[in-house]
């Protein structure tokens, strides 16, 4: 699929491809993007990158050139056709870029060049020649290995006689290639074609298309290789994100199913949980799901999980999509959770966010950033059902998000809002096939009282507890109360101490069922 | 082959030390490649018939002085650029276009061609 070849440039192509030379490649630097073209853009090549207005072609370009400059000691010049010098500059700094700065140090340089049609008359013939002294005078002024042409497509708003003007680019490409300088051409979306002025046709090595779209006005950035001549590439459409920390490409990586199993078993933190399950624990990098109406404790759970991570020395990211960090620590310090203390020593981290602040791609690129950042060994993710949107892209993004972090060997624990009508509903059993281990949490009604109840619905590759078995949450913690759950323990709300089974008030009661109803 | 120095020539026609010329005009060559050598030809056929003692012509070799080629905003070659008078006009190709130059000048365009 990746590699496009045609017949006769390949008379080397052998069976295995791993034994082929790989095309050398020069790395962009942007997260992600590396990855999923093996490298980054071929050197010494043109690469054009195109999409519509405002998709992030020229902040794409300028990342790629700043980061030669400052990470792989290779200059680079940018000549620009749109932006003014001093616009570019203003541009970058809000990614965090001094090309002033990397200008006065002679790692880059910035040409402006002005196209302005009412300017010119054209009598007779001519070449791009003063084009090609300013490229060649800039690329000498730093030593450029980098050069990135943005947009060049204004050349056709300014000069009319486009057979010269597309003879010149074919020789313009033609001299970047022997020059050996990797070049990134932008160029705007055009109908019907990749590019408006078909740039396509003359930069035919990798081709990048960006685009971006909407959808109840949040904003996904999507990037696409569409084409890589003589090199393997991922073909989907990656989300990417743009924000003060520059680009970042999220590689859905071609994990598929093929994770790689981690073996072990950890603890859930709370020791009586742990127990309705026959191996003790969770599997490590397995993920789990907590779900259950509100006032359930689906977030004390996942804070027990998260506090037990940190207790055997493991680190633990921990996404809070409805409450702030603040909060939750202090929250989970009446139960005498202290996580504060495991942030402090650095082995728990919290990410937090509105769901609604992104769209489900920029979500999934930013806990894949943070995942890349602070390598957990277990992830919480809390809540789940604060992502809202239609099912199927929901599920979608859970996939991937699943996915993630299989990939990575990460056990996750997710916790996820249930109202009771919907128990059984098509979204939960869509989770049920990605999750390994579900957590339901109950509030039951028993002889006129309200209480809590925990029963797991799966768990795979384990025996389990068919049980449901109470949890109190008190001041020491959480516990599940070990039997089955039969209407005994009636005290289990959190200012009442444990209770003991000889309790006065059970013994006005009649015994009910051993098993618990759900209503 | 008039261009062997990189500093600007003064054309004929320039009147000494009177002051600035009406036209101040710059053209931007190439070397000596044929392209070049035939628009600085045709400028100076031009400006001798139309600007006669009005004109300054200067010629800049962006091979010997690339860094000009950015000052002035050179993207093809030959580019004849006219300073003076306002507003600032490019004409660009080998000038061979005669009634095109003109008007670029804003000069009347001759019906019967020059010469």
């Amino acid at each position: 699929m990746g590699s496009t070849r045609s017949g006769k440039t390949a008379p080397t192509v052998d069976s295995n491809p791993n034994q082929r030379e790989q095309l050398p490649k020069t790395p962009t630097g942007i997260e992600g993007f590396d990855l999923i073209t093996f490298g980054g853009l071929p050197k010494g090549r043109p690469s054009l990158v195109c999409g519509g207005p405002g998709c992030g072609k020229t902040l794409f370009a300028l990342t790629y050139l700043v980061n030669g400059a400052t990470m792989y000691d290779e200059p680079g010049v940018l000549m620009t056709f749109e932006e003014k010098a001093d616009e570019v500059a203003a541009n970058a700094a809000s990614l965090g870029f001094d090309i002033a700065g990397l200008s006065a140090q002679k790692k880059i340089a910035v040409d402006y060049v002005r196209v302005e049609r009412s300017e010119i008359e054209e009598s007779g013939d001519f070449d791009l020649e003063g084009l090609f002294v300013r490229i060649d005078y800039a690329i000498k002024t730093v030593n450029a290995k980098r050069i990135v042409l943005d947009t060049l497509e204004a050349l056709f708003s300014g000069l009319k006689n486009t057979a010269i003007l597309r003879a010149e680019l074919r020789r313009l490409f033609a001299w970047l290639k022997e020059r050996g300088v990797t070049a990134v051409i932008t160029a705007e979306r055009g109908d019907g074609q990749l590019t408006r002025h078909g740039m396509e046709e003359y930069v035919s090595d990798c081709v990048i298309l960006l685009d971006v779209v909407a959808y109840e006005q949040i904003i996904t950035r999507r990037l696409r290789v569409v084409k890589y001549r003589g090199s393997a590439h991922g073909t989907n459409e990656y989300p990417f994100l743009i924000d003060d920390q520059g680009i970042s490409v999220l590689p859905i990586t071609a994990a598929g199913l093929a994770h790689k199993i981690v073996d072990g078993v950890v603890s859930s933190g709370v020791p009586t949980l742990d127990d309705m399950l026959d191996i003790g624990g969770f599997f490590r990098g397995s993920s789990v799901l907590f779900s259950g109406g509100s006032g359930t404790g689906k977030t004390t759970f996942a804070s027990s999980f998260a506090a037990a991570a940190a207790q055997r020395g493991e680190k633990c990211l921990y996404f809070a999509f409805e409450e702030s960090p603040e909060q939750i620590v202090r929250n989970m310090l009446s139960i005498g959770l202290d996580l504060q203390k495991h942030v402090d020593s650095g082995l728990l981290r919290f990410s937090a966010s509105r769901p609604s602040t992104y769209g489900y791609e920029m979500h999934l690129a930013r806990m894949n950033r943070d995942m890349d950042n602070f390598h957990p060994d277990v992830v919480i993710v809390d809540p789940l059902s604060a992502f809202r949107g239609s099912i199927s892209e929901i599920h979608n993004t859970l996939m991937r998000m699943v996915d993630m972090l299989k990939s990575r060997g990460v056990t996750a624990v997710f916790t996820r809002l249930t109202s009771t009508q919907e128990l059984h509903s098509g979204m939960d059993q869509g989770i049920s096939s990605l999750i390994d281990a579900w957590v339901l949490l109950a509030d039951l009604e028993v002889a006129g009282r309200r209480t809590r109840g925990v029963y797991l619905m799966k768990a795979r590759g384990m025996s389990h507890s068919n049980q449901v078995r109470q949890y109190v949450m008190t001041k020491r913690g959480l516990r599940v109360i070990e039997g089955a759950f039969e209407g005994r323990e009636e005290q289990s709300f959190p200012t009442i101490p444990l209770a003991k089974a000889s309790n006065i008030r059970t013994a006005a009661k009649p015994k009910k069922r051993p098993t618990a109803s759900r209503r | 082959m008039t261009t062997q120095a990189p500093a600007d020539i003064c054309a004929g026609g320039t009147p000494r030390d009177a002051g600035a010329p009406e036209y101040l005009l710059r053209l931007f060559v190439t070397g000596q490649t044929p392209r070049s050598t035939l628009a600085l030809e045709n400028i100076r056929k031009i400006c001798e018939q139309h600007l006669s003692g009005r004109y300054r012509l200067e010629v800049v070799d962006i091979y010997q002085e690339p860094q000009m080629a950015s000052e002035a905003q050179i993207i093809a070659a030959p580019t004849v650029v006219k300073i003076l008078p306002e507003p600032l006009r490019r004409i660009i190709g080998d000038l061979s276009d005669v009634n095109k130059v003109l008007r670029a000048l804003d000069l009347k365009p001759q019906a019967a061609g020059c010469s």
